[in-house]
């Protein structure tokens, strides 16, 4: 297909656009891998921000409306930059029955910060799943990308303190 | 690859298998890799080498006994070993041959281990999900190459519909006649999609399986490609499942290289390739029409049905879709017969379900038990019942669109219909055991709210109508309520269950009206509170 196509330039010279493009290019700029685009960016910059979502949208030859609809979608993505550390509490039904709800409770109290905030010094981000598939060790979360499971709430606080420190 | 290719595999497998005296099997999975079982591997295997026995580590798929992790099995004795710490590997290796370490030992002669039948996890705890010659040394792609050099796509197809064998994703939709229509249907081109989306919270069936023999669900799609006509495959995993991911993607490059998958499959003409798609946390892409949806590059809302993805799929086209369960039968029956498969579970209902156990049950984790089994086993036997002398009310099952069994339904087979009439939901397999602690208010409360985020917003009665009970169910909660509300809650679940675009608004009531008909009386308990406090603030 003969397309009059012109690439757009990566917002900046950051190394990490080439993850990018390397992805898109693997689907040959096919406008239905905005998901897969979009994983992309997340895995690489940890969140998905505006300039990322135009340029995926120029390249991809899709309106930045839908780029910016799927985005918002799919609770996967975060438009607002993460925390250095981070922890995901499983709220999913095995864990819920266990306990879940006071390990967020404790994290609140202690950090001040909600399910899907951060903390003002962007140390660390507290998330909620809906079942990492680990319910065998209710309750359990992902403490900086490694499931922990029969968690007690004064061991995550522990966990945390030492990222705040 | 011929039949002496995949032959020859085996043989060299099963002959340095048999070089080794002791095999020691640790759980390599999500479950365990948390409780440090990758530490634990490295521990055996490096105390092998330091004890120079002839012992070969091996990871493996789950075991089943995923709270008591790490676990590990030693063969050919069998013995089982759980709670295994890395400081522990120097005395497992010197004991081998020799008496058990009793300290660490898990007795495998209890119902859990002795009432299950495995067709689905067959190769979980046995082989390495990383090495595709594991899995052709238990016969693995012989049945693909079976069926693409001595059956025709039809009679693939009869011998799936003589299984008897139903959908594992929920609804327990005929999975022959579901390939009969897609085989049927015309179209240039055609597609087969693995729903692996798993969003059922307090289900990992699909991830076991998925981390643990994924060269089954590949082989499985393969054989239903040839069958319905298609050349191109996608499995759509949820982004929580990272190992899983990880293990297909090995699994699909080594299949890929020894000729299993790709161009001119097994030296036929027939072409097949797989591509993962990743989901991105959203629940009701477990809906198919919204999985086809998120495979486009799409919000992934459904659409109204029909016309059917198996007639008007992915891109228009005709679109197989079923779910990773459904698959993993496919080569246990192409390879054993569709009436051994028949022979197992109810008239209805035939083969294994695969259920997550878990909640307020002694023994949590994955088992495989005949359809027809009853609840009372699943729980009282195989789950070893209730923890700390509690007494058991409840058994959730089928997630968000399920419901809650009381202690008199415990007796049921269970099966498809069965589960339906008494207002529950087979789902995919999750099993959440609630004891006398639980509050039914409170569990309604807590789906509502799940539906009520996972609601799409394409049709009113669900996103307006999961929001209103949600409220209702608060007001509960909180002792606030009337009998009006009650009433008004027990309306809109008649409304939403009936006007609902998808399985998700159809389903969201189900909690509700399952409490309400099993713990009525706890949820007038509330409403009595509610009297109690406004004549005492009227006083
Ligand atoms: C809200 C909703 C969520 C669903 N989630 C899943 C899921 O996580 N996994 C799955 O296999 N099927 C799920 N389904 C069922 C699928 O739509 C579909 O029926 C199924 O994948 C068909 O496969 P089967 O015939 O092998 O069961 C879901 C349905 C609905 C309405
Ligand atoms: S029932 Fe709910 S999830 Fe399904 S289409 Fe309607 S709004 Fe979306
Ligand atoms: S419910 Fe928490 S891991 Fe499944
Ligand atoms: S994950 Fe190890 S036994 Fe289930």
């Amino acid at each position: 297909m003969l397309r009059n196509y012109k690439k757009p330039a990566p917002p900046s010279d950051d190394k990490r656009w080439r993850l990018v493009e390397a992805t898109m290019r693997r689907h040959g700029h096919d406008p239905n891998a905005l998901i897969e685009v979009l994983h992309t960016v997340q895995e690489s910059f940890g969140y998905l921000e505006e300039e990322a979502l135009q340029f995926v949208a120029a390249s991809l030859s899709v309106p930045l409306s839908r780029v910016y609809g799927v985005a918002t979608f799919y609770h996967f993505f975060n438009l607002k930059p993460q925390g250095e550390h981070s922890c995901v509490v499983c709220m999913g039904t095995a864990c819920y029955i266990k306990g879940s709800g006071a390990i967020v409770e404790a994290i609140e109290q202690e950090f001040g910060v909600k399910p899907g905030e951060t903390t003002p010094d962007n140390k660390f981000s507290l998330l909620s799943a809906r079942c990492l598939g680990s319910c065998g060790l209710a309750p359990a979360a992902v403490l900086d990308n490694s499931v922990a499971g029969k968690l007690e709430p004064q061991q995550v606080v522990e966990r945390i303190r030492e990222w705040t420190k | 690859m011929m039949i002496e290719d995949l032959q020859k595999i085996s043989d060299a497998e099963r002959a340095e298998a048999q070089k080794y005296e002791h095999h020691v099997h640790v759980c390599m999975e999500t479950a365990c890799i948390a409780s440090r079982s990758d530490q634990v591997k490295q521990a055996l295997t490096e105390a092998a080498e330091r004890a120079g026995k002839p012992c070969r580590v091996k990871g493996v798929g789950c075991m089943g006994l995923c709270s008591a992790g790490p676990l590990v099995k030693v063969e050919p004795d069998g013995t089982m070993y759980k709670g295994v710490t890395p400081e522990d590997a120097d005395e497992i290796v010197q004991k081998l041959g020799d008496s058990p370490v009793s300290r660490l030992e898990c007795d495998t002669n209890v119902p859990f281990f002795q009432r299950q039948v495995k067709i689905v996890l067959e190769n979980s705890g046995e082989i390495d999900p990383e090495r595709i010659e594991d899995y052709v040394a238990r016969d693995g792609y012989l049945a693909l190459y079976t069926a693409l050099t001595t059956m025709t796509p039809s009679e693939v197809i009869a011998q799936v519909a003589k299984s008897g064998l139903r959908g594992r994703g929920g609804a327990g939709f005929s999975t022959g006649l579901k390939w009969t229509t897609v085989a049927k249907s015309p179209g240039e081109r055609k597609f087969v999609i693995c729903n692996a989306d798993e969003g059922d919270p307090g289900a990992f069936m699909d991830r076991s399986v998925l981390e643990g023999d994924p060269h089954a669900i590949l082989e499985g799609m393969t054989i239903a490609g040839y069958a319905v006509g298609a050349s191109q495959g996608y499995i759509y995993v949820r982004a929580e499942y990272p190992l899983a991911v990880e293990r297909l993607k090995i699994a699909i490059r080594q299949a890929k290289r020894l000729g299993v998958l790709g161009e001119n499959i097994c030296g036929t003409t027939f072409s097949f390739n797989v591509d993962i798609r990743l989901g991105a946390g959203a629940f009701v892409c477990g809906e198919e029409t919204a999985l086809i949806a998120s495979i486009e590059g799409r919000m992934g809302q459904p659409r109204p049905r029909p016309p059917y993805p198996a007639e008007h799929g992915l891109w228009g086209y005709p679109t197989l879709i079923n779910n990773v369960e459904s698959y993993a039968n496919i080569v246990p029956i192409m390879r054993k017969g569709a009436d051994w498969f028949s022979a197992i579970g109810t008239e209805k209902s035939k083969g294994t379900k695969v259920f997550a156990l878990t909640g307020c049950i002694e023994n949590t984790g994955l088992i495989e038990v005949p359809m027809g089994i009853s609840l009372r086993e699943i729980v009282f036997d195989i789950g070893g019942g209730i923890p700390d002398g509690k007494k058991f009310k409840a058994v959730q099952t089928g997630g968000p669109s399920g419901g809650c069994i009381p202690e008199e339904h415990l007796d049921m087979p269970v099966d498809f219909e069965s589960l339906l009439q008494i207002g529950s939901f087979m789902g995919s397999g999750g099993m959440i055991v609630m004891d006398e602690t639980s509050n039914m208010v409170d569990v309604a409360k807590y789906f509502m709210e799940f539906c009520m985020t996972e609601s799409c917003g394409k049709c009113v009665p669900c996103r307006v109508g999961t929001a209103q009970m949600y409220d209702l169910l608060d007001k509960l909660t909180k002792n606030e309520a009337t009998m009006a509300d009650l009433q008004l809650l027990e309306r809109l679940c008649d409304v939403v269950k009936y006007t609902s675009l998808c399985g998700l608004g159809q389903g969201a009531p189900n909690p509700v009206l399952s409490t309400l008909r099993y713990f009525r009386h706890e949820y007038l308990a509330r409403i009595q509170e509610a009297n109690h406090e406004a004549a005492f603030l009227t006083d």
